[in-house]
Formats: C-alpha cells, structure tokens, sequence
C-alpha cells in the first residue's frame, strides 16, 4: 500500500540513486598520477623543491580532473620500488612522477614495465632510460642524460687543452653513470682519466681520495655528485694545495651547493640546463619564457630565490603529462589500461614540446629527447652562476 | 706504493676521525654498561650540535630548543603518570625547568655574541639533555627488558629524532667556526688548529671519565650498576638515577663531539648517524665493556677507514663496517656463551 511514508522513501532512494550516477559519471574523469619524490634523506635537498612542487600543478587537463598522490622515498631504492608498486596497486595511478635519484629511478624502471604504467623519472642517469627494452618502453626522463652534459664538458675541456684528468664521483648509480659516460667521452677526444675515486653522499673526509687524485696529477679534476655533497672534494682538493682546473657536474646546480662551498667553488665550470641562468637567455630562446614563468610560481608561493633546477626537473614531467593527456583522453577513460598505453604513446610522440630545461622531442629509442639545446656552460662567478659564451 | 708524506697525512686523518668515533665509542660502551641500551640516537645528538654551533653564526635563537622542550614536556608527562609528591617536584624540575632555563638564558646570551667558546657551550647546552630526556621517555620504562627491546627503542628512538632533525635543521649542511685558525707544521704534516683540540678532547675525556669513576662516589654507583643491577639496587644505589647519570654524560660527550667536529667538515641532519655507526663498530671490538679497547679500536677504525679510502675508496664502507665480523667471530669463539642474565 503507498503510504505517505513509501513515497518519500521511494522518492529518496531514487534521488539518491540518480545522485550516485552522475557522481559516478564525474568520478569516471579523474586522472590519478602517483608521484615518489625522495623529500627526506641524503638527496632530501633535490627532493623537496621537487615536492613542493608538486602544489603548482594543474588540477584540471582538457576537460578531467587530475589528482596527485605525493609519497615520500627518503632517497631510499627500496622505499621507492615499495612506493611505485603502491602507487599501481592500491591508488591505480595512471602514470608515476619519479624518484628524485638514479638508484631509486633505475629500481623502479622494471615495476613500471611490469606493470605497464608510463613512468617518468626525475633523475639524471642515461641508464634509466636505455638502452631500450620492453620495461624502458614505459619510462621516460626529464633530466639531461648524463652522456649530453659530459660531453659538455669534455668539448669545454678540448677548447681549455686539458689533456689528463682525475675523477671523483658517488659511489651510486648517479656516479657510475657519470664515470662511465664521462670515460667513454674523454676517451673519444683523447684526454686521459688518470685516476677514478668515490665517494658517499654522507662522507665527512674524502682526504685519502684526494690525495690519490693529487699524487697523480690531472690537469683538470671532474667531481660527479648532486646536491651540495660535492662541496666537500672540492674544498678538500683546494686545501692539499690542488691548483688545477674543477669541474663539477649539473646536479650541483643549486642554491645550497653555492652556500656550502663558499669561496671555495669560485670558478668552478659546470654544465647545466639553461633553466639556471634563464634570465641571461636571449629573449628569442623559447626555453627562457617557459622557465621564467615556472620560476615566478613557485617563488610566488615559497619566497624568493628558493626555485631550484631540481624543481624545475619536476615541473617538466608534468609538463610532458600535460601535453599527452588531451589525445590519450580522447581514446580512452582514464584508469584503464588503454588510457595509459595511450599516455605513453602521447608522451612519446611529442615533437618541440618547450619544457623548463630545454626543448624535447621524443622519439621510440629516445625517451629524454633533449639535445645540445637544453645544456649550457656555466661557471660560478662571485657566488653567482654566469653563463659562459 | 705511497711516499712518506701521503703516509703521514692519511694517518694524521686517521687519528683525528678516530678520536671522534673514540669519544662516541666512549659515551656507547658506558650507556650500555650502566643502561644495557644500544644508545643509536648518539650520532643524532652529534649532528644536532654541530647544526645548532654553525647556526648561532646567524646570530638566532636555536630552533633545536623547541626540540629539547618539546622532548622535556614528552618525559614530564610520561613520568607525571606514577610520580606523586617530591618525586613529581624533582620530575618537572628536570625535564620541564632545565631546558626552559636553558631556553631563557640562551635568549639573552646569543645576541650578545659572546664568541666562538660562548657559541659551543650554547650549542652543548641546547642539545645534551636530549640524551636524557630520551632515557626518560624510551628507556627508563623499559629498564627490565631485554638487550634486544632496548635495541628496538634505540633504533626507533633514531628514526624519530633523525625526521625531527629534519624539521628543525632543514636538509642543508652547516660548517662552524673552528676555534682556533693556526695550523701546526711539523714536517709533512699539516694539523690544522682544529684537529689539536679533537685529540686533546678525547685525551680529557678519557682521563676524565677514568677519574670520575676511579674516585667519585657516583662513579663507583655507576659502575656497580653496571656490574650487577639487581646487587647494585640490593645496596642502596638508585639504578633509575645511574641510568640517567649515564645518559647524561653520553650525552655531553655527543655534544662535545658535534662542536668540535663542525669546524672539520660539513654535516648533515643525517650524517651523524654514520659517525655514530663507527663508534659503535669501535664499542663491540671493546666487547661493549672495556673503555681503554674501544678507544683504541676507534682510533683504528679511523686508519683503517682512511686507508681503505686511499686504496679502494668505492669500498671504503664495506672494508670498515666489515670490520666488525672477525672480531665477533674471534669473541664468539673465545667466551663460552653466558645466558645474560640481567
């Protein structure tokens, strides 16, 4: 019998159930991108800028709703595969952001393909994204490979007539990389690497290292590390009486590293992205809007003069994501696995896309895309980066 | 093979890291004696100082007293639960007075820019009661536990204090005044000022702690704690005071060790940690017992360390951490095992 009590019972339910679809229909349209970046840790300084900004990125993309799942490695690989397989399993993210650090990255290249998720690192190592295979089909990065910024600076070197040179770099993936790109660089040019050191992140002396470097008398010393670890050989060199060239490498390329190094830095040559100096950029270089306005965002909202290069690292992965999401929208929802298939061959078509660190154009065997368009020389002139004709 | 002053550098590196995991080495091997705990927290307390010592060069008020107050309201409350009359008195007057007046007095002296000596006691001063509040809070209440719970606490205890490092000190590096800018040349070897007041540090450290438990009465308490706990209780000596008596100075000694190793290097929020892990190899080659056997094995551990630098530097770690499995074999085989009683 309809009582009065019926109807508004069946009234509610219908309603509710009419507001439950079109919420379905709203929820169908999210995008979910889990991010690892390494905020705590020995790389805590690369990480946070680059968690930070993560705040700056857009919530909406052609027509859907993007969601980010920030979680926090500590610059620790297991922590980071831990994070990934997280990410894919239980939040069933679309595409991941990260990590902050090579070893961290190279782990987590094999869950991405395993599971068939685009993946794009924010860490510099060329092994991570070749050579290519089924897993690396799924991964791309946004840091300059490290093989272009050697040979940076190995033509900086060929220019200056270096002809012997020692190195020291991280006893992890970041520094073998580099050791074995900056090996095969000089080798080419004909320099000769008279003695190979490590060293870790958290050393507090690299005494003996140097004094093995000294005793075999490089004319120019290359230091592999990021963040502002690689201040210590450096300072160490310049106090055992090395009066040679430095050089260092572009994860040094930060606020922090200037302040630890002091006066000990002044004249040290360095590759970088041309994110770092944009505002000595000619107006006609493409790079130098974008960066700038990536720049007054994240100052806007953090303070003055805390934008980092790492940051910027960050802000082109979304950059990358953003340009693939309007075409992969169209041939699929978003949380399947066609949406993500299609993610990943959006970001690898891309041509010319101008990103915070330079111009990238994607291509099946290439999935960083910079050329020598996105690295420029700088030295540290008073404290200052200046950028070198 | 190296020349003589390449030998007489690496070795001179050496002694002086050595001297430092000596002091750490010190302040492990005495909380374990007294308190059976694995004190792991005793690298944070390290970089805790040398971050505070290079920061008063700005001039401002410590941010790691928020730290020690926060710790101290954490250790009243946790006691607050059982204590009643007096002993709640003397509870509050240690963990919420002392580091309020350290507070206030540190707000009138840093402005006043008293200097480089004034700057370190600050600096020790801020951040050596940790080291106690940490036993109030962790490892008092867990004082009949086994070695192996204490171990746990411990290990918690550093995760915590190393994200709360974290917090307060942000992830950049500091490096602080060296107290003293001359530099002794002595042939090959170049000793910076710095160096001289290491060693001199642990050489009075170590005498000081002999003297103090040789001929003070709350030496002698200390070390019949460590010896048999039970007995020591049966005899009228307060366990609970020794444990905090211990702590107290581990944690000076840690804090004496941050300051004086902030002029030598740049240290990290987390780089204490690693300093601390190699005092600790130092303490098991002592057995965790002798004082005299850690302090050499540490001053060892710093050769080795810097030797294996030299010639395998991307194994450097390795070669000193493994250091540590000869000397357990060696002792394991030697001591028939005695079921640890308490």
């Amino acid at each position: 019998m309809l009582t009065r009590h019926r109807i508004a019972l069946l009234a509610a339910t219908i309603v509710a159930g009419l507001g439950l679809g079109a919420a379905q229909a709203a929820q169908a349209d999210t995008i979910k991108v889990g991010i690892t970046f390494s905020a705590t840790g020995p790389a805590a300084s690369l990480g946070i800028p680059e968690a930070n900004s993560v705040a700056l990125f857009p919530t909406k993309i052609g027509g859907a709703d993007v969601e980010y799942i920030l979680l926090d490695d500590g610059s620790d690989t297991s922590r980071a595969v831990a994070n990934t397989r997280k990410l894919i399993d239980e939040n069933n993210v679309d595409i991941i952001f990260g990590s902050t650090v090579s070893p961290a990255a190279m782990s987590m290249v094999s869950v991405a393909g395993e599971k068939k998720v685009p993946m794009i690192a924010a860490a510099a190592s060329g092994a991570i994204i070749a050579p290519m295979d089924d897993n690396r089909h799924w991964v791309f990065k946004t840091p300059q490979n490290d093989g272009l910024m050697a040979d940076a600076i190995v033509e900086n070197m060929v220019k200056q007539g270096i002809k012997s040179v020692a190195f020291i770099g991280f006893n992890d993936a970041y520094g073998d990389g580099w050791l074995n790109e900056f090996t095969r660089s000089s080798k080419a040019a004909g320099i000769a690497l008279v003695d190979a050191e490590k060293f870790a992140r958290q050393d507090t002396s690299v005494t003996a290292q140097t004094l093995k470097m000294i005793a075999a008398k490089p004319q120019a010393v290359l230091i592999a590390g990021s963040g502002p670890a690689p201040a210590l050989p450096q300072r160490t060199l310049k106090e055992r009486g090395y009066r040679g060239l430095i050089y260092q490498t572009h994860g040094v390329a930060n606020a922090e590293f200037l302040k630890i190094g002091g006066k000990d830095v002044e004249g040290t040559l360095l590759p970088t992205g041309p994110y770092l100096i944009a505002e000595q950029l000619p107006d006609s270089n493409p790079v130098k809007a974008v960066a700038l306005d990536y720049r007054k965002r994240y100052e806007d909202k953090y303070g003055a003069g805390t934008a980092s290069t790492f940051g910027a690292n960050a802000n082109d992965c979304e950059r990358l994501f953003e340009a693939a999401v309007p075409a992969a929208l169209a041939k699929a929802k978003p949380g399947t696995p066609e949406f993500r298939a299609a993610l990943r061959d959006g970001i690898e078509g891309l041509h010319g896309v101008v990103l915070d660190h330079g111009v990238a154009t994607m291509s099946p065997t290439d999935h960083n895309g910079f050329n020598t368009s996105a690295r420029v020389m700088v030295k540290i002139e008073n404290g200052a980066w200046k950028l070198l004709p | 093979m190296m020349d003589t002053s390449t030998l007489l550098a690496l070795v001179q590196d050496g002694v002086v890291n050595g001297a430092i995991y000596a002091l750490l080495a010190l302040a492990l091997v005495l909380v374990f004696a007294v308190t059976r705990t694995i004190f792991i927290p005793v690298g944070e307390i390290v970089s805790f100082a040398a971050l505070t010592y290079a920061g008063l060069d700005n001039n401002a008020t410590p941010k790691v007293l928020v730290l020690t107050m926060g710790l101290g309201l954490v250790a009243f409350l946790r006691g607050a639960i059982r204590a009643r009359g007096r002993a709640l008195l003397m509870l509050g007057l240690e963990t919420l007075a002392v580091p309020a007046t350290v507070t206030a007095v540190v707000m009138v002296v840093v402005p006043m820019q008293l200097g480089i000596v004034a700057n370190a006691a600050i600096a020790i001063a801020c951040v050596a009661p940790i080291a106690p509040l940490l036993y109030r809070i962790a490892f008092a209440p867990l004082a009949e536990a086994s070695v192996l719970v204490l171990l746990i606490a411990s290990v918690g205890a550093h995760l915590a204090l190393s994200g709360l490092g974290l917090l307060v000190f942000g992830p950049e590096g500091a490096r602080g005044e060296p107290f003293s800018d001359a530099v002794l040349e002595m042939g090959p070897i170049i000793l910076p000022g710095q160096a001289i007041w290491v060693l001199a540090a642990t050489l009075a450290t170590m005498i000081g702690l002999w003297a103090f438990f040789r001929f003070t009465l709350a030496g002698a308490a200390l070390r019949a704690t460590a010896i048999n706990r039970r007995g020591a209780r049966l005899v009228g000596i307060a366990t609970d005071q020794a444990g905090l008596r211990a702590f107290w100075l581990a944690g000076m000694i840690a804090a004496v060790s941050g300051v004086l190793i902030a002029p030598l290097t740049t240290i990290y929020y987390d780089g204490g940690f690693l300093i601390g892990l190699k005092g600790f190899v130092a303490a098991i080659v002592g057995g965790l017992v002798s004082y005299p056997l850690a302090a050499l094995a540490a001053i060892a551990v710093g050769i080795l360390e810097s030797f294996a630098a030299f010639q395998a530097s991307a194994f450097k770690e390795v070669i000193v951490f493994a250091g540590i499995i000869p000397v357990l074999l060696w002792r394991s085989l030697r001591h028939v095992s005695v079921e640890d009683e308490e």
